[in-house]
């Protein structure tokens, strides 16, 4: 049953009910104090995100200071339930403007209210793109597209778009100038051995587009990865250019792109929504170029001296930089004094991590700075459990960069206007009163910008 | 651009209520909206404003649509407990069903379906006819749903009303997201009836094959929930429609892509062609991973699934483990899930690499994921034969380390390990000998004791080892002592000397005077017997060829493990049990009988005791520890010890006659009684099966038991306790039942006390009880509490009576249903019965060719029912009405009348 939730209720932190819905009758009202008693007031909270209590399951996941928690009876879908309670957090924030939180929350009550109502029906999520819902669930409440009072900006078939195949686009939009942005952002996860060899290594990859294109823009996106370059090659019968070519081991797409043609054609066709989305995800775990290597040497002198030696190669062009570089170096809890020395940046010893912190704010490529340290230790009696490394952690961004090797070939806007006029009511009165008319506009120009940055996921080097 | 809300709760003045009122009936719009959201403010913070129930719904006829939401929210909030004024409501929404803005039309039908009261639904009929119909798509699809709610309330009434055939027709609508609304409507009311209503045709697949195309993300995941109960005739049939599926495993909503992996499972089960086959598990397998990036609770999701999915079709993700390594800041859950992966998914190719991941995860911080990462490294020994002795190369470091639980934890499973390789790796006992001394835990110290006993002709100083243990006997637990005695009778008969004599001496002598424990005593007698009488014969017994242990890693019953696929992305993919092992509910047009009681309800229910309902009752534990999260250890004694006496049972048969006959010269004769359910199966309670039922007997409620013992110890010590019920049903005294013997049994009658202590939340009739006995783990078993049990012997009610309390209950309190099962033969029969169960006959009279029977019964408290049964006398169908002030029983009520007219 794709029922995603019979209640749904958002908690702060103590466990007050800051706001909830109850979408069927086969659980109770009172369900969510079951919830506080034998989840958030033991130990259990954190260990399993899906628990059963009497006769009723239990969904929660936390987002800043609110629990979100969805309650079922029944045999209920729970990846529908998460996924549910994902995309509403999405479109919170994107009509609170960036926040998600229990004041956020208390502010905007009516709000919640009401979108809680539209976005799910008897426990089935309904439409929940902010785009859509924007056109008819407003602010102010009062600015209804259907009542009789003119308005400002009409919007004539809000339910059909909500219904519609293009349901994340409204139609009649307009921009003096249509810009599009591009962004590729990578996170590379990385597990390595101290010896040096990469146990996991792996680039997950958003392309994050803004659009601001007037009418119905069908875009085709063309990148440097290998099925799509051969497909294409095989359909115009002509050899590949020759360049780096990359393999995608997976990709997941908006719902606004054709998956049968991008089955079939191997294309990456789409009418995008208007404004910021996220058009495709990727991953890649072969040939990943990583932007940094770490070379750790931790020595044990005694039991209370250890001596840190982290060399950090950057691997990139020399002519590129990477900004925001933190490494985090573990030490004992019972470390007492440190002492550095660094050839770039600034470190420092956090007590409250327990680990070494060396910011350097811009990395130039093909650099390696070192940091050594001396860590004296308390000596404790405890001391019959030797200390447990955790992983070196590191944090960066490297812009124009992909680790993956990916880029954007082309993009193509093929603009077909639906031009929709009333033919005269005296001429044919039984046939339509709407005439359609399809052409391709050819002055139709397009401004596009292409960013690429690459960020640390889960870098990690154990020591 | 964030809103100012919080204003409205901070309202706090002296006499909130009547302030609401006045602001809510100002002739200003804006104070009127104002005031609205105050209540709505208060609502949420849980105070009670029904009060401003005629208040609140006069605010309803407004232009304003956000107005006019909040008044509708409030509806859905207090129409139940204001029935009779919902009423008031029902003109605006009719009215507003028919308004020109669609907005308006889609929200009056959607909020009139959230409103249960039974006099708003009959109106909610007409306007919903029209709804389906809609010219817009928006008023549609939400129409659609509102019959689904409908069906909830009154099944019947969607099905005279012919609302089944316009949702069927909705199918066939040329908008996409009113076709997902009507398929989840159409799978869910079958999902409740027990009449084919939905029969997904080829015809009906191929159309909403196509609309696959044009949905929204959740309209695809309707329909492919719905499509993945479709059997394909044939395999090219299936082929065609695995091709039409895969395009969505590449969407980005993981729920899109899990409920097609499970539409392309359930096909593939068809296909034969092992390409196509190879071709769609190569094309799964990155979905499947790129689900482990997504947020955590949805990677818990993901793994579960995946870890059924690789039981499977393994092949999948053969390639794959690296993925499934921890990274260190995963969640708790994230871990403990991908190292049960890991081990299903570790072969000889990709051991090394899983055994340094496991060495790493060893030396992390979280005790719980600490040990389980030690027990996978065990585990993976057992399954791989050529990979063991690296694992337990890998074992030693660990215990090298010297951390205690590690160290412990090492030799729980190198006891396993000796088990599956016998007489392979001895040479390491020397090793594990030196922790020794630091052993604390009672499995830890067994399994080291048994590895001394198994292993004590090659350990020189076995015995001193082993008399290190002896000095604190008394005080062990009885795992550890049971194992003691058996250690101790192997190293006597493989080293008869004198030290060992001496031992054995004072264990026996331990085991039989100076315990409490029988099964430790009875396993010292047959020892003693077997010693005494034929040493020879004792080593056959004792030191018989033990059989081989598996590996348990594909732990899941194949009929399960289908069952559970066919439930991919659902809850009941997340804890691996069938849905109706925890899914409570009642079909509505079918009733319940008897035999409905699931036998092995065991495992449902009991939050407080059972922490992981997410493994409960899926996978038997086995002594190389199935058991996920080191929270379920094992608490009965390793096989090792029993399986050698179960290898002669003749002569130990013998030996128990002799014994029993000795400790307990009469066994008391079983009262013969009538037959009752068996609540807890002799498979599930290690032997003891019990059966029992609620009865009421002269005024009193009594728990009537038959206990069986059918295995080989005596059962002693009996107690018994019941979880917090609806009804506050609990033992009015102990359990009295006497030893029971090996073969033998016993009734009782525990009398009762009801509606003490009594559970909140919805009233359910399920009652869970816990036995326990000094022999066994405590049992948890379910039973159903039938509502006759309480009526009460002075139910009987006047005919005046009845027909002035029958007027004075609102309508709403009148509840119906349907037992189309059920003849009445015999009306004398009946009457008789039903009144043995204190249900009082009150009158009876003809409609049309029906007969209509009244009746009336009293729950304690004075609660009354008044019952209406309508049938036509020898033909099948019956229908009954009940008027009670407390309609929440109305369900528990038919549930027992099903029972009773059944039986």
């Amino acid at each position: 049953m794709p029922v995603a939730a019979s209640a749904i209720y958002f908690l702060n932190l103590r466990g007050d009910v800051l706001i909830n819905r109850l979408y069927r009758d086969d659980v109770g009202g009172n369900m969510v104090d079951a919830f506080r008693t034998h989840i958030m007031q033991t130990k259990e909270l954190g260990t399993c995100p899906v628990r059963q209590i009497g006769g009723c399951s239990f969904f929660y996941m936390r987002i800043s200071n609110v629990y979100i928690v969805i309650v079922v009876s029944g045999n209920a879908n729970v990846a529908c339930a998460f996924k549910f309670v994902v995309e509403a957090v999405a479109l919170f924030k994107s009509y609170f403007g960036g926040a998600f939180d229990e004041d956020a929350i208390r502010n905007n009550f009516v709000l919640i209210y009401e979108l809680l109502d539209e976005i799910m029906d008897f426990g089935y999520p309904q439409n929940l793109s902010p785009e859509i819902l924007k056109l008819y669930i407003t602010q102010e409440g009062v600015r209804s597209p259907f009542s009789s009072k003119p308005s400002d900006r009409p919007v004539p078939n809000a339910t059909l778009q909500v219904t519609g195949a293009v349901g994340w686009r409204r139609e009649g939009l307009v921009y003096k100038k249509n810009e599009v942005f591009l962004d590729i952002v990578e996170s590379v996860n990385l597990l390595m051995s101290s010896k040096g060899s990469v146990l996991r290594c792996d680039v997950t990859g958003k392309l994050l587009m803004k659009c601001f294109l007037s009418g119905m823009p069908d875009l085709k996106l063309g990148l440097n990865d290998k099925i799509g370059l051969e497909k294409e090659s095989q359909l115009k019968s002509r050899p590949t250019k020759s360049g780096k070519t990359i393999e995608l081991d997976d990709v997941t797409f908006h719902q606004c792109v054709n998956l049968t043609r991008f089955n079939s054609e191997k294309t990456v066709s789409f009418v995008p929504p208007d404004g910021e989305f996220e058009l495709m995800k990727y991953r890649i775990t072969e040939g990943v170029n990583l932007p940094f290597r770490v070379l750790p040497t931790i020595k044990e002198l005694g039991r209370t001296r250890m001596e840190v030696n982290v060399k950090v190669k950057s691997v990139f062009g020399a002519k590129m930089f990477a900004l925001g570089v933190v490494i985090k170096i573990p030490v004992p809890k019972q470390t007492a004094k440190t002492n550095f020395q660094v050839t770039s940046g600034r470190a420092k010893y956090n007590a409250s991590i327990d680990c070494l912190v060396w910011k350097i704010r811009k990395f130039p490529g093909q650099t390696e700075p070192t940091l050594s340290a001396e860590v004296e230790l308390i000596s404790t009696m405890a001391e019959k459990k030797s200390w447990t490394r955790p992983p070196i952690q590191m944090e960066f961004q490297v812009p124009m960069f992909t680790a993956s090797g990916l880029r954007v070939r082309f993009l193509k806007v093929c603009i077909l206007i639906l031009l929709v006029c009333h033919a005269p009511l005296s001429k044919s009165p039984s046939s339509n009163d709407f005439h359609l008319q399809v052409w391709e506009k050819s002055g139709y120009n397009t401004v596009e910008w292409v960013r690429y940055i690459t960020k640390a996921g889960s870098y990690e080097i154990r020591c | 651009m964030s809103g100012h809300d919080s204003k409205y709760f901070s309202t706090t003045k002296k006499g909130e209520i009547p302030e609401l009122k006045e602001e809510l009936n100002s002739q200003y719009k804006d104070k009127r909206k104002d005031a609205v959201k105050k209540v709505i403010a208060a609502m949420t913070v849980g105070k009670d404003v029904s009060s401003l129930f005629t208040d609140v719904v006069n605010c309803m006829q407004t232009e304003n649509l956000e107005l006019k939401k909040l008044v509708y929210l409030y509806l859905i909030n207090y129409a139940k407990s204001q029935p009779d004024l919902a009423i008031l409501a029902v003109n605006t929404f009719v009215k507003d069903s028919q308004d020109p803005n669609p907005l308006i039309r889609a929200l009056a039908v959607r909020t009139m379906g959230c409103i249960r009261v039974d006099k708003i639904t009959e109106y909610l009929c007409d306007p919903l006819q029209r709804c389906l119909k809609d010219d817009d798509p928006y008023v549609r699809k939400t129409a659609a749903i509102c019959v689904a709610k409908l069906f909830d309330i009154n099944a019947e009434l969607v099905e005279d009303r012919g609302f089944l055939e316009s949702l069927k027709d909705l199918i066939s609508d040329n908008n996409p997201m009113v076709v997902a609304n009507a398929v989840a409507a159409l799978a869910e009311i079958q999902e409740n009836s027990t009449r084919p209503i939905f029969e997904i045709t080829s015809h009906t697949l191929s159309k909403l094959l196509t609309a696959l195309n044009e949905c929204t993300e959740w309209g695809q995941v309707f329909i492919l929930d719905a499509l993945s109960r479709y059997k394909a005739a044939d395999p090219r049939e299936a082929e065609n429609i695995v091709e039409r599926v895969t395009p969505r495993l590449q969407h980005a909503n993981c729920a899109v892509v899990l409920s097609a992996v499970k539409m392309i499972l359930q096909q593939m089960e068809l296909i034969a062609s092992t390409d196509v086959v190879r071709n769609l598990c190569k094309k799964m397998a990155p979905p499947l991973v790129t689900l482990l990036s997504a947020e955590p609770e949805i990677q818990y999701v993901a793994l579960r699934n995946i870890n059924l999915i690789v039981q499977r079709r393994p092949t999948i993700l053969a390639h794959e483990i690296k993925v499934f390594f921890c990274k260190y800041n995963d969640p708790i859950y994230v871990k403990m899930e991908k190292l049960e992966i890991m081990i299903k998914l570790a072969s000889d190719r990709n051991i090394d690499q899983v055994l340094l991941e496991f060495k790493e995860y060893a030396t992390e911080v979280d005790v719980d994921f600490v040990r389980k990462a030690v027990r996978a490294i065990g585990r993976c020994a057992i399954k791989l034969e050529r990979a063991a002795e690296r694992c337990i190369s890998v074992l030693l470091e660990l215990i090298k380390i010297k951390v205690n639980y590690v160290v412990q934890e090492a030799i729980i499973v190198i006891k396993d390990i000796f088990r599956r390789y016998p007489n392979t790796y001895e040479s390491i006992i020397a090793t594990l000998c030196e922790s020794l001394d630091t052993l604390d835990e009672p499995e830890a110290k067994a399994s080291m004791i048994w590895i001394i006993g198994e292993y004590a002709e090659r350990i020189d100083n076995a015995d001193e080892l082993l008399e290190s243990f002896l000095e604190s006997f008394p005080e062990e637990p009885a795992q550890v002592q049971l194992q003691l005695l058996t250690a101790t009778v192997k190293l006597f008969l493989k080293k008869p000397t004198e030290g060992p004599q001496q031992m054995i001496q004072v264990v026996l002598n331990n085991a039989t005077v100076e315990t409490d424990n029988p099964d430790l005593r009875d396993r010292a007698y047959i020892y003693w017997r077997l010693l005494s009488t034929d040493p020879e014969a004792a080593k056959d017994v004792v030191l018989a060829e033990k059989p081989v242990i598996s590996d348990d890693s594909n732990q899941l019953d194949p009929s399960l493990l289908d069952e559970l696929l066919a439930n991919i992305a659902t809850l009941s993919s997340v804890y691996h049990k069938p849905p109706d092992a925890f899914v409570t509910r009642v079909k509505t047009t079918a009733s319940k009988t008897e035999d409905d009681d699931y036998p092995d309800g065991s495992e449902a229910g009991y939050s407080d005791t059972s922490a992981q309902p997410a493994d409960g009752g899926a996978s038997p534990p086995t002594t190389s520890s199935g058991v996920p999260y080191a929270a379920a250890r094992q608490p009965a004694p390793a096989p090792t010890s029993t399986a050698p006496a179960a290898s002669v049972p003749d002569l130990l048969g013998d030996l128990i006659g002799l014994d029993s006959s000795a400790i307990v010269p009469v066994d008391e004769p079983a009262a013969p009684g009538p037959t009752l359910p068996v609540v807890l199966p002799a498979a599930t309670g290690q032997g003891l099966q019990i059966s029992a039922q609620l009865t009421r007997r002269d005024g009193q409620i009594f728990y009537s038991m038959l206990l069986e013992n059918n295995s080989q110890v005596a059962l002693d010590g009996f107690m018994i306790q019941f979880n917090k019920n609806s009804f506050g049903l609990a033992a009015a005294g102990p359990l009295q039942v006497p030893p029971l013997q090996p073969g033998t049994s016993t009734r009782t009658l525990l009398p009762m006390v009801s509606f003490q202590n009594m559970s909140t939340g919805p009233t359910s009739s399920l009652l869970q009880v816990a036995v326990k006995n000094n022999q066994q783990p405590v049992w948890y078993f379910n039973d159903k509490i039938s509502l006759h049990i309480f009526f009460a012997e002075d139910g009987r009610m006047e005919r005046g009576n009845f027909l002035e309390t029958w007027r004075s209950l609102p309508d709403s309190n009148e509840i119906a249903n349907d037992f189309p099962g059920i003849v009445v033969n015999g009306v004398e029969a009946t009457l008789d019965r039903l009144a043995a169960s204190n249900m009082f006959f009150i009158a009876k009279r003809k409609h049309a060719n029906q007969d209509v029977f009244y009746f009336s019964a009293k729950m304690p408290r004075g609660i009354p029912f008044l019952i209406e049964l309508t049938t036509i006398v020898g033909t099948p169908g019956l229908k009954c009405a009940i008027k009670t002030p407390d309609p929440d029983m109305a369900p528990l009520f038919f549930e027992a009348l099903g029972t009773l007219l059944n039986a």
